[in-house]
């Protein structure tokens, strides 16, 4: 089962601002087990505990990404803005995996796979019985939705007001974190769906 | 009636709730068991159950179980070939019903078989989508319900089945009535077979043929888990796998299949009897070098190396162990993400015999990265998207990379298996220079310190003496031949130095045993210019253990040598004023030469007096005009002082010899808090004693 999704900002490689990636949208669909704590704890501290984990998923993200792109010498500043309507070619973003050690900052350990298109990053965080390749089209699936269902790259669009749509979307293609073996035919038919109550 | 998935969507804020998740999973399975064809859709609810089982496998009673295990066989198995009647609608749809076309194949065939993920139409029915979901959910159901999982128990009768390692015989073909969790293995066998089939075809579109690579992975994960829980499915599991051994080899792409049917042979492969050689040869040989720069095959390499290598038998161990420059590659190209990985599997890697030529590796892996990406240059097509750091140009390099008097360097830098033998690739760091600036190299150079840290403390568990004694030599060889990434050198040196302390730590006598090639260190002033920090610690080591109470064999001839060596290099630095060949040598460099000679003094007490005034003469370092400009102030006080305290010390050569050659009990905290026999007391005593002695002393 997927445990999380989220979508982050990332910046170019030599950004001045020193300041941290922008989470931008995440949902999480595993809980933890709560630690032996025996004070009662509300969903206000879980929840802020969750922000954190985000967080720091986010900020690991944002460095890989930025350190494929110098590696390779394509750096972010280079590519212009998509604007037009263009398919942006996902299979050729940068992506990429890494793990997450257990307390780090899951209490399980976690595997994390991530895609980068221009500002914009995709992530799932896995559990240990997930099918690596699955989760990987997943993930270009869902970003591929979501570039063109809401227009995430054009100005002037503002993901933050959108989250119903996002989870509309995630409802239909990820429901309740499941990873589906889903055929262009079967994508086809739950965009169908997606369209029809969501219009563009 | 409570919505299940909104309720669901709750759940996940709130792990500890067990009763709601209790009251949910009721709903659903009650939802389940009506038959009624008009009831609501039951689509959302598998993954609602799926949540359900992930979060409380416990709360599922035995009645839930065999209700899903029927249903999933239901859905998996006799979902219809026919495809969906879209709903009918729009203006211009005709009256009379259409007649529904049969389900596709990927390729577009006529589907041969029963419905699975891999059969396309244009309409889905509600059993469809079912079976799509059935799968998706398959392995972690089977992992749940199974005798292994935290869900209830399995009831059936294993004792026939576990003694046979190739149990042929299965419970249908014993004739009797199957349980429905025996079906519904039996129907995920057939399944997964038949999704090996199909993934045989030719996909029409790109989609499909990911979905068919996926599949492929899935089906042989659930293969590896049906055998695991019913032995009696591995012969047949087996006749379905080695065709797919077979076809593996030739498509582009189908890579990622090989390291689940690894773990599948790992799992099964002694049961079966098979050789399952070609499979690991493969995953340690061929894919590292030659794909190496996928990120995430890369990963899962590496991953499974480092979960399963407790499972390796000796043979396999041993495989692992000699591939492990073929398994560099994948650290060297692809750092970041994998430097954790590799740190937690070097216990697995590191091994005596090859520890030296892995330590010669890993300190040579920024080059190795530049040298990949000569080779992938070279190597590409011009067509394709190039894999290489674009932003850097070579001119020249390539040619350099085909060059027969560069080519035994290269191809040893790129070889796949420990040759156990070492070359020196100096000319290969001058070659590559213009790449040190490469981002890539850069860091997979700040990668290594952190590596060759877990290296030392996995290898210092397997090390024999002499082993430490080689691996000492390496650092101190080492430490001046490195390739020249800018901060590299430092940021090793600082490592190396730390780890050569702790090696003669653990082995005190290296010191002796490697006396010569420690004197023809410092031997030389031309040591301390590269590595001043290296040579700091050697010079410490050499002060420290150089003694009879570590080795016995410490002779008074050897500890006299040792002294003529360093305090020649103390007055080669300090006596005579810089120049060109002869740079400032650094403060911490001075006050540890003096150090070392006052304590092998204070072992062969002849020397005492010889230091006591070499020493009186540092007392006016910088004070005369040809040393003035050599240090500040602050280091030219700091090294008089250091100087007058130990002349002070070798005034009473026992004190000394107490305070700077401690014997081994002295050096344990309760010889300090015992108040009689505590150092600083006798220290206090010793500044005390010195300080009337000076001042009844006329003049």
């Amino acid at each position: 089962m997927v445990h999380a999704f989220l979508i982050q900002t990332l910046r170019a490689p030599n950004a001045e601002d020193t300041g941290f990636c922008r989470v931008l949208y995440s949902y999480v669909f595993g809980a933890e087990k709560s630690p032996d704590d025996p004070r009662p704890h509300g969903a206000e501290r879980d929840r802020l505990l969750r922000k954190e984990q985000i967080l720091a998923v986010a900020r690991q993200v944002e460095s890989m990404c930025q350190l494929q792109q110098l590696a390779s010498g394509r750096p972010c500043s280079d590519q212009q803005p998509q604007i037009s309507d263009e398919p942006v070619s996902l299979h050729e973003a940068p992506h990429g995996i890494f793990g997450l050690a257990a307390g780090d900052p899951f209490q399980e350990p976690r595997t994390v796979v991530w895609l980068g298109v221009l500002s914009l990053g995709f992530t799932l965080v896995l559990d240990a019985h997930d099918n690596l390749l699955l989760a990987e089209s997943t993930l270009r699936l869902l970003a591929r939705l979501l570039l063109d269902h809401l227009r995430l790259l054009a100005p002037g669009s503002s993901l933050l007001l959108r989250a119903d749509h996002v989870e509309g979307i995630l409802s239909r293609f990820l429901p309740h974190g499941q990873l589906l073996f889903i055929n262009d035919q079967f994508v086809q038919a739950l965009e169908k769906e997606f369209n029809a109550s969501w219009p563009l | 009636m409570l919505d299940p998935c909104a309720s669901a969507d709750h759940m996940a804020e709130s792990g500890d709730r067990r009763e709601e998740v209790r009251s949910v999973g009721r709903h659903v399975f009650t939802v389940l068991e009506s038959r009624q064809p008009e009831g609501p859709s039951l689509r959302p609810l598998l993954p609602v159950l799926s949540k359900v089982m992930g979060l409380a496998p416990e709360t599922l009673q035995e009645d839930q179980t065999t209700l899903l295990n029927k249903r999933l066989v239901d859905w998996l198995r006799y979902a219809r070939i026919q495809q969906g009647i879209p709903h009918s609608g729009g203006f211009f749809s005709t009256p009379r019903a259409r007649q529904p076309g049969p389900i596709t194949e990927v390729d577009g065939a006529v589907a041969s078989d029963f419905f699975t993920v891999l059969s396309t139409g244009q309409h889905f029915t509600e059993d469809q989508w079912l079976n799509m979901q059935a799968f998706s959910m398959l392995q972690a159901w089977l992992l749940l319900s199974g005798p292994e999982g935290p869900g209830i128990p399995d009831t059936e009768d294993k004792s026939e089945l576990e003694g046979s390692t190739l149990s042929v015989l299965s419970a249908a073909s014993a004739g009797r009535q199957l349980l429905p969790q025996e079906r519904l293995r039996e129907v995920a066998f057939e399944y997964c077979k038949r999704l090996i089939e199909q993934s045989n075809r030719r996909a029409l579109r790109k989609g499909d043929s990911d979905l068919q690579k996926a599949c492929l992975v899935e089906a042989v994960r659930v293969l590896d888990v049906l055998c695991r829980q019913d032995p009696s499915f591995l012969y047949r599991s087996l006749s379905c796998l080695k065709a797919l051994r077979g076809q593996l080899g030739q498509d582009p792409g189908s890579e990622r299949a090989l390291l689940p049917l690894a773990q599948f042979f790992l799992n099964h492969g002694a049961a079966a009897a098979v050789d399952s050689e070609a499979i690991y040869q493969d995953l340690f040989t061929r894919l590292p070098s030659e794909l190496f720069y996928r990120p995430v095959l890369a990963f899962e390499v590496v991953r499974f190396c480092r979960d399963n290598f407790p499972l390796f038998d000796l043979h396999l161990l041993g495989l692992l162990k000699l591939s492990f420059p073929n398994l560099f590659k994948l650290l060297a190209w692809n750092s970041p993400p994998l430097t954790a990985e590799f740190v937690a599997l070097f216990p697995a890697l590191v091994d005596a015999g090859t520890a030296v030529e892995m330590l010669h590796s890993l300190l040579d892996l920024p080059c190795l990265t530049a040298a990949l990406d000569l080779h992938l240059r070279s190597s590409q097509m011009p067509s394709e998207r190039p894999l290489w750091d674009t932003s850097l140009r070579t001119p020249g390099f390539l040619e350099a990379f085909r060059d027969p008097q560069f080519q035994p360097l290269f191809q040893h830098l790129l070889r796949t298996k420990a040759s156990g033998s070492t070359e020196r690739l100096v000319p290969l760091y001058q070659l590559l220079q213009p790449m040190t600036s490469c981002a890539r190299v850069a860091q997979c150079a700040q990668a290594v310190p952190t590596l060759l840290q877990a290296f030392f403390s996995s290898v210092t568990q397997v090390a024999s003496g002499s082993l430490t004694n080689q691996l000492a030599l390496l650092v101190l060889e080492r430490s001046s031949a490195l390739y020249q990434v800018p901060q590299y050198q430092a940021h090793v040196h600082r490592v190396l130095s730390s780890q050569f302390l702790a090696l003669c730590k653990q082995k005190p006598s290296l010191v002796l045993e490697l006396a010569r090639e420690l004197l023809e260190l410092v031997g030389s002033v031309s040591s301390i210019q590269s590595r001043a920090g290296m040579f700091t610690c050697v010079v410490w080591a050499i002060g420290e253990y150089l003694s009879v109470t570590y080795d016995r064999r410490c002779t008074v001839e050897l500890i006299n040598k040792f002294f003529e060596a360093l305090e020649a290099l103390l007055f080669e630095v300090t006596q005579s004023r810089p120049s060109a060949d002869l740079p400032r040598c650094p403060p911490q460099v001075v006050t540890v030469l003096m150090t070392t000679l006052t304590k092998l003094a204070s072992r062969s007490q002849d020397l005492i007096p010889r230091v006591s005034l070499f020493l009186s003469k540092m007392r006016t370092l910088g004070q005369n005009a040809a040393t003035s400009s050599v240090y500040s102030e602050e280091d030219a006080e700091a090294i008089r002082t250091r100087a007058t305290e130990l002349r002070s010390l070798l005034r009473m050569p026992s004190v000394a010899q107490f305070v700077l050659s401690p014997s081994a009990e002295v050096c344990r905290p309760r010889y300090h808090r015992d108040t009689n026999t505590a150092l600083p007391l006798a220290l206090r005593t010793v500044s005390r004693l010195v300080e009337r002695e000076a001042s009844l002393l006329p003049g």
